[in-house]
């Protein structure tokens, strides 16, 4: 049936450049192919997140039982438990959410559904993934050198993370700030890469309205990161400076002010999470269409309340300052521009409810993860509208709420969003097909733990509990027996929630191996990534395919088939 | 758009974004402390002004060089992108010399903040001057031999934003005493 549908694309060969078998090296190391730097990308990204976990899990193991010789780690020193929650924030954010959604999805998805055989600058790909490799590399060294790697949380606030008298990680700091200032340059290459090839290579017959959601996503998140991530760049050098020459940027006594570093930060770190939450609402927008057989409701709409989600998530930055000596009449405002941001999310979310209405929904493994997106990031939307309205945010910053509410944003996209992505082309990413039991099994077993480490958290955060506190029972006040009861319990659900990560470990290696094979339009969709082989050989297609319609054309009244692929002439 | 212009204005934008960072803290700190003023009396203005001077005539060997390259030109455009080169290493050696000079009067980087900037904002401008110089010679050395010279062009629009970002560094860190 597949082969049906895709007149445009004969079956291609392995090697149709007419170079013979590459070497080891000149095909997984060095590759200038987007799908392979793709793969780089998603194992190193995978890599880092099970060093993040780990990291979560030995911290978790001592907040809930305090002292204790955590197995698998050792006894969580002082120093230790700083150096864990910092990179472990610092981990899933920049090393995982940024190089599997972006850079991983965005390297995979941008060429095959734009229909083009590379990206428009392959060796400028090549080289971000080659920074971004050594980035992590030189992240994870901070924690072999003198002194530990750098405590003084992933948002580095000056003067903790500005003197080593403070922070007592003098190396660290500063290799971590160089991790971090590598992996940026990192993605401002691929950004480039991604923001042209989407503009200047698309298919002929691919207007802008034919893009599929999920490129335009990952577009509009580069741009977001390329115009945001300035200031902190800027900032960057000069923390490095106060760091290493003695230059007093943030320091008050000599003139300085801390408070521009959170400025600096934040004018990024805000965008950036729209840059991280994007590609994984695209994902689920593909995801959801395809399992429902439906069009996207509102494609425009979508489109349009994302480029406003862009637009305003620069003006929002101080809600993260309420406390910070930030002026009331300017934290009205913020407060105001903080609230009103919920509105184009929140239409989003309507959409694709709406998508799904009526919809002949197929609860396969991708859709359930595409379906738990929509339900747990409403539930991390929310919270923020607590948090965004600084009356309430008085009380509510720097504790386990707030912690509790942007897990609730970041699991949905960096696990919840990276599963449903991979489990959706897993397909043509490998050619194989992924066990779906086992799947099933795997989605249940993360999900029903995930609510059970975070709920827990909100009410410790209603209760009181503040963050980065390496043991409670030196605070009578949090040391009551129920909040103890409370953190074993999240902590338990951790460990459970990790162990079935084992699970989808065992389906992958297995799938890869011995899975059946996936023909070349699995789901039966409508995008261009679907008319090539699974997977897609050197170059992609043999003859680059034409577009002639929209993406989401599904269940047409009139049609004998319920899909209508974009490829297909009418 | 072409490809490659395409990607060079994408390059510029972020950089504005770096400097625009650095440039608005330098003036939020200048506007709430008047002392500055005093400091910003000792650059050396007469030096500052030169070298604006040097990076617009190299600006102009840049323009020049993209004509000849739209006429097919590549020697001519070659060797005008050395003259551009010759104003960047010109542009380097009289910032050494006045540098050598400011920190032998006892202003270095940890004087105070407004020297910490001075030192950050045009430091970070003399980098991209070098980067700029040596993407600058790799072009020039292909399009002596008339090929690619599309990326005379390319790397003249860098080299404008280069000579922009001190067209703002000059005027906050010399005339505004």
């Amino acid at each position: 049936m597949a082969e049906s549908i895709t007149t445009e694309a004969p079956a291609g060969e392995e090697e149709h450049h007419g170079h013979g078998q590459p070497s080891f090296w000149s095909k997984y190391v060095f590759s200038t192919d987007h799908k392979m730097i793709a793969m780089q990308y998603m194992f190193t990204g995978i890599a880092m997140a099970m060093i993040g976990g780990f990291m979560a899990y030995a911290f978790r193991m001592q907040l809930a039982f305090p002292g204790i010789d955590v197995p698998g780690f050792g006894i969580v020193t002082p120093a230790n438990y700083n150096a864990l929650v910092t990179n472990h924030g610092a981990i899933m954010i920049f090393w995982v959410a940024m190089p599997v959604l972006i850079a991983a999805f965005g390297n995979f998805l941008i060429p095959l559904m734009c229909g083009c055989d590379d990206m428009v600058f392959p060796k400028v790909n090549r080289l971000s993934y080659q920074i971004f490799l050594l980035s992590s590399v030189v992240l994870l060294s901070s924690f072999f050198v003198e002194g530990g790697g750098f405590g003084g949380a992933w948002t580095a606030y000056p003067p903790l993370s500005a003197k080593a008298e403070y922070s007592l990680t003098p190396l660290g700091s500063t290799i971590w700030l160089v991790a971090v200032a590598l992996e940026f340059v990192a993605f401002l290459l691929g950004g480039i890469n991604f923001i042209t090839t989407a503009m200047n290579s698309r298919a002929p017959g691919m207007k802008l309205y034919d893009i599929p959601i999920v490129v335009w996503m990952i577009v509009i998140a580069s741009i977001l990161f390329l115009v945001s991530v300035g200031p902190l760049i800027a900032g960057a050098i000069m923390l490095l400076f106060d760091q290493n020459l003695g230059t007093a940027f943030f320091d008050p006594a000599r003139g300085g002010d801390p408070i521009l570093w959170q400025h600096l930060f934040w004018f990024f770190g805000h965008p950036e999470v729209y840059v991280v939450l994007l590609p994984a609402l695209g994902i689920t927008a593909e995801i959801i269409t395809v399992f429902s057989r439906k069009k996207l409701f509102g494609y425009r709409t979508v489109l349009h309340t994302t480029i406003a989600t862009g637009v305003l998530s620069f003006t929002v930055w101080a809600h993260h300052q309420f406390i910070a000596g930030v002026d009331p009449r300017m934290a009205h405002v913020f407060t105001l521009t903080t609230l009103l941001i919920s509105v184009p999310i929140a239409e989003m979310m309507f959409c694709y409810i709406a998508t799904l209405y009526g919809g002949a929904i197929k609860l396969t493994t991708p859709m359930l993860w595409g379906l738990s997106f929509i339900a747990e990031f409403l539930i991390g939307g929310v919270t923020g509208i607590f948090l965004g309205a600084s009356g309430a945010d008085v009380y509510f910053h720097d504790t386990y709420f707030v912690l509790a509410h942007f897990h609730y944003t970041f699991y949905p996209i960096a696990i919840i969003g990276t599963f449903a992505g991979l489990t959706f082309w897993f397909p043509k990413m490998f050619g194989r097909m992924m066990n779906e039991r086992l799947g099933k099994i795997h989605f249940w077993g993360s999900i029903i733990p995930f609510n059970f480490i975070f709920i827990p958290l909100f009410v410790l955060g209603m209760g009181g509990q503040h963050r980065r506190i390496y043991d409670y029972s030196n605070f009578p006040e949090l040391a009551l027996p129920w909040m103890q009861d409370v953190r074993v319990l999240a902590t338990s659900a951790l460990l459970v929630m990790l162990s079935f990560q084992l699970v989808f470990i065992y389906n992958f290696i297995v799938s890869l191996r011995s899975g059946p094979k996936a023909e070349k339009n699995p789901w039966k969709s409508n995008t261009l990534e679907w008319t090539t082989d699974s997977p897609p050989p050197h170059g992609n297609w043999k003859e680059l395919p034409t577009v002639y319609r929209g993406p989401y054309e599904y269940s047409l009244p009139d049609r004998e088939d319920d899909y209508w692929p974009q490829d297909q002439p009418s | 758009m072409a490809t490659g212009l395409l990607a060079v204005w994408w390059v510029v934008a972020s950089e504005i974004v770096i400097f625009g960072g650095l440039l608005t803290s330098y003036i939020m700190y200048r506007l709430s402390h008047d002392a500055w003023a005093g400091q910003a009396a000792n650059t050396n203005t007469a030096i500052g002004a030169f070298n604006t001077f040097v990076l617009l005539t190299s600006s102009l060997f840049a323009v020049l060089a993209h004509q000849a390259a739209e006429k097919g030109d590549g020697k001519k455009a070659a060797r005008l992108l050395y003259y551009t080169i010759g104003g960047a290493a010109m542009f380097i050696c009289v910032k050494s010399f006045e540098w050598n000079m400011e920190i032998s009067h006892g202003y270095t980087i940890t004087s105070n903040t407004f020297w910490s900037f001075y030192y950050t904002a045009a430091g970070i401008h003399a980098l991209h001057v070098i980067a700029g110089a040596i993407i600058m010679a790799i072009v020039a050395k292909d399009a002596a031999k008339n090929l690619e010279l599309h990326r005379v062009e390319l790397i003249g629009i860098y080299w404008h934003f280069v000579d922009i970002v001190w067209i703002f560094l000059f005027p906050l860190l010399y005339i505004a005493k």
